[in-house]
């Protein structure tokens, strides 16, 4: 129970008012009881097993495997052999309808993949409906006109495929992260081992029935299931190419320290702590709007979220007292119902990660507010949160949280805010609102990210370039940018 | 042949615009000559010496980097003779030269090349800029001494980079000179500096190092895996750049991607 439920006085709406439940039916997805791995075109069966389940629930999923360094190996040969007898040879033009197939296919059946997406991985389906399937059909679609166009592409260069590509993705956009890798990556001639995450492995097997029907050649996408230890097997084999990682700064590093000296491409997109800059000559109820998009989308399980919010002193009150106002009309709950604004955590895992950077915010001294909700009492829920009174040393105002929980800071001058929301070994992404043009423009050019979103947040396009600055690493995803990772050149 | 003695040169580091001895009082001979050694310290007080000049060196015009550059080639030109009994000979001088310009021509181009407006499905302007990393730190190569170093550092500093070089251990004279011209080119102070030494002792720091954003390791001998793994600390971009080549893929290495939306309406 929050402070509101007892006060019971600021709530908006009457207490006991509720929606009528409207979910989306789990009909169209029909799940196997267990998965192998998905190698050489044909399922491979492990030795080892676990089982995914529901964030939202608990309930078990299916059996996946646990793919073990020799699992690891044998995709990789598969993918070599693959690549060897006939991908790479392939011309572009015949890559590229393979693509645009599987695009097409992923369009079809969209809304299979976005019931599977939110019950294995407790997002909701407005989301992985209206975001995650039109943005995962929409990179293969892009990537698939590439194919035959790498030339043009990168002008003089002779771009060549790089071999095998191993690529390990996150648990926040599962079936998208897929599309972001594996996309560029046969547009290029690559041939693919992707690891899924340990706690979201069923959109990218259900994927291999989209390989199946678009006929790809086998053993030209991979898919093995696994944890931590599936993806340092990936990394270590001396017969990948090119590794793109997707995940912590810290299992970034990691990474690169493991190829140090091994010659293998790498790409790692990682860790964020965005600041989001709200000026006070802002359209104010806009503001608000991207605030609670930027930090409450996908319940904060975004590398690029906007988890630093810094305000202009003067508009301070205001800002926080809508914002608080508009966290009281979020709906937290099911994942499945088409109302549900804010999903389930991930796992249990990062639902103890979030309490405990949240209780270090209390206890180092921030103010705690979190609307009046009722959590589900089976699953991993965590309410919307917003600290204020937040310093800069906090850790909470330091460390990615990735979890729904905003730190409020305050700024005076474009300059200051700046030196504050540059001051962090992050450079991912960063968000501006203003209705003045020069300030945006200088303000863009002064933030060290990658992406500055202007008057919006959170906005993805496979033609837009996607990637860090400093420790949030480094290559792009998205655009033409995307492609050169999965290349190598003849000058 | 006159009697006269020369006045011999005391050969020492460029940090911060400046030529100061190493603070370690050491040095080493190479070529013939006492040249300085440079410590720990003074890697890293040229680290701060670079990120004390980058900000202002990115944000001069592209127009105004071209410029300078092209006045450093300009120098170089001046002491032609000079840098050639310090390298292979007036070929790689020339080459040099040349190389300068070529770099120089880049400053004002790169965005168009490298960067664009991207078509995003949505009422949204969307382009992409390239944006310098920040300070570079590149170890040149044993050969060729002079065009070596400049097809290191050019391409990391007409992006907007600052730059720490570790010149040739065997071969370093060359770089004092081209200190020398860079000092006279009106390249602002810290925006490249260069440090004589034992690569064994300067590139671990410089690898290591939390406040160097990238790493260029074509001077790197045996030491690049270990140096690979320093990097990953504060996750360097590294480059492993080759001794002599010329394109705007090498300037583009030590440069980022920043992209920008706006929505677009009434």
């Amino acid at each position: 129970m929050t402070e509101l439920d007892r006060t019971g006085e600021r709530t908006p709406v009457p207490a006991d008012w509720t929606y009528a439940p409207a979910p989306e039916s789990r009909d169209v997805v029909e799940l196997r009881e267990r998965y192998g791995l998905y190698v050489g075109g044909t399922w491979l069966e492990p030795a080892e097993t676990y089982e995914t389940i529901s964030p939202a629930s608990e309930e078990p999923l299916a059996v996946v495997g646990q793919a073990s360094a020799a699992d690891v190996d044998h995709a990789v040969g598969a993918a070599r052999e693959a690549f060897a007898n006939g991908w790479s040879a392939l011309p572009g033009s015949e890559r590229a309808k393979y693509l645009f197939r599987i695009a097409r296919i992923l369009q079809e059946r969209a809304r299979e993949f976005a019931v599977l997406e939110s019950l294995n991985g407790g997002k909701p389906i407005k989301e992985s409906r209206d975001v995650d399937l039109p943005l995962a059909a929409a990179h293969f679609f892009y990537y698939a006109g590439w194919a035959d166009k790498l030339e043009y592409a990168f002008p003089n260069r002779k771009p060549k495929p790089v071999g095998v590509a191993g690529q390990i993705i996150p648990w926040n956009f599962p079936l998208l992260m897929l599309a972001w890798k594996i996309a560029p990556a046969l547009a290029c001639g690559n041939t693919v081992v992707l690891k899924p995450a340990e706690t979201t492995p069923l959109t990218a097997l259900l994927f291999c029935d989209v390989l199946r029907q678009a006929e790809l050649p086998a053993g030209v996408v991979n898919i093995v299931t696994g944890d931590g230890r599936t993806g340092a097997a990936l990394v270590e084999h001396e017969g990948v190419d090119k590794i793109a990682f997707t995940g912590s700064t810290e299992v970034g590093k990691a990474i690169q320290r493991r190829l140090a000296g091994s010659g293998k491409k790498l790409t790692l997109e990682l860790g964020g702590k965005a600041a989001n800059i709200v000026f006070d000559d802002c359209a104010l109820d806009q503001a608000v709007e991207g605030i609670v998009n930027g930090i409450y989308f996908n319940q904060g399980h975004v590398c690029c979220a906007g988890s630093r919010l810094f305000v202009q002193e003067s508009i301070y009150e205001p800002i926080v007292d809508k914002l608080k106002r508009r966290l009281e009309t979020l709906r937290v709950g099911e994942p499945l119902d088409k109302n549900t604004d804010v999903g389930a955590i991930n796992s249990a895992m990062q639902l103890e990660k979030i309490r405990e950077l949240v209780e270090s915010g209390r206890e180092e001294g921030a103010e705690i507010y979190q609307p009046p909700c009722r959590l589900p009492e089976k699953g991993y829920w965590f309410a919307p949160t917003v600290f204020t009174n937040v310093a800069q040393s906090y850790r909470i105002a330091q460390e990615e949280i990735f979890g729904p929980v905003l730190s409020v800071l305050t700024f005076r001058t474009p300059d200051e805010a700046i030196e504050k929301a540059n001051n962090t070994p992050y450079g991912l992404s960063a968000g501006v609102w203003t209705e003045k043009g020069s300030r945006i423009l200088w303000m863009a050019q002064h933030l060290r990210a990658g992406v500055v979103w202007a008057n919006t947040y959170n906005r993805f396009d496979p033609t837009s370039p996607f990637g860090g600055y400093k420790e949030s690493g480094f290559g792009r995803e998205g655009g033409r940018h995307g492609l050169e990772p999965y290349l190598r050149f003849d000058e | 042949m006159s009697d006269r003695l020369p006045v011999k040169k005391t050969y020492k580091l460029f940090v911060g615009g400046a030529f100061p001895r190493s603070e370690s009082g050491r040095t080493y001979e190479a070529e013939g000559q006492n040249v300085a050694r440079a410590s720990r310290k003074d890697a890293r007080d040229a680290v701060r010496a670079a990120r004390a000049a980058q900000p202002g060196w990115a944000a001069a015009t592209a127009y105004n980097r071209g410029q300078v550059l092209y006045r450093l080639a300009e120098m170089v030109e001046a002491r032609v003779p000079e840098f050639a009994d310090l390298c292979s000979g007036r070929d790689e001088v020339e080459r040099a030269i040349d190389r300068i310009v070529w770099y120089a021509g880049w400053a004002d181009k790169l965005p168009q090349v490298l960067g664009g407006s991207n078509p995003v499905a949505g009422p949204y302007f969307n382009f992409t800029v390239p944006e310098p990393t920040g300070v570079v730190a590149v170890l040149a190569p044993e050969e060729p001494p002079l065009l070596g170093l400049v097809s290191r550092v050019l391409p990391a500093v007409v992006g907007g980079n600052a730059v720490v070089a570790v010149a040739a251990e065997s071969r370093p004279l060359a770089a004092v000179e081209l200190a020398e011209a860079i000092a006279t080119s009106d390249l602002p102070g810290g925006v490249v500096n260069l440090l004589t030494g034992f690569r064994s002792e300067l590139a671990p720091v410089l690898a290591a190092h939390m406040d160097v954003n990238a790493l260029d390791l074509a001077g790197a001998d045996g030491l690049a895996a270990e140096l690979e793994q320093l990097a990953a600390d504060n996750v360097k971009r590294v480059v492993h750049g080759r001794a002599d080549v010329q394109s705007p893929w090498e300037i583009e290495s030590f440069l980022e991607l920043k992209t920008v939306w706006h929505p677009s309406g009434r």
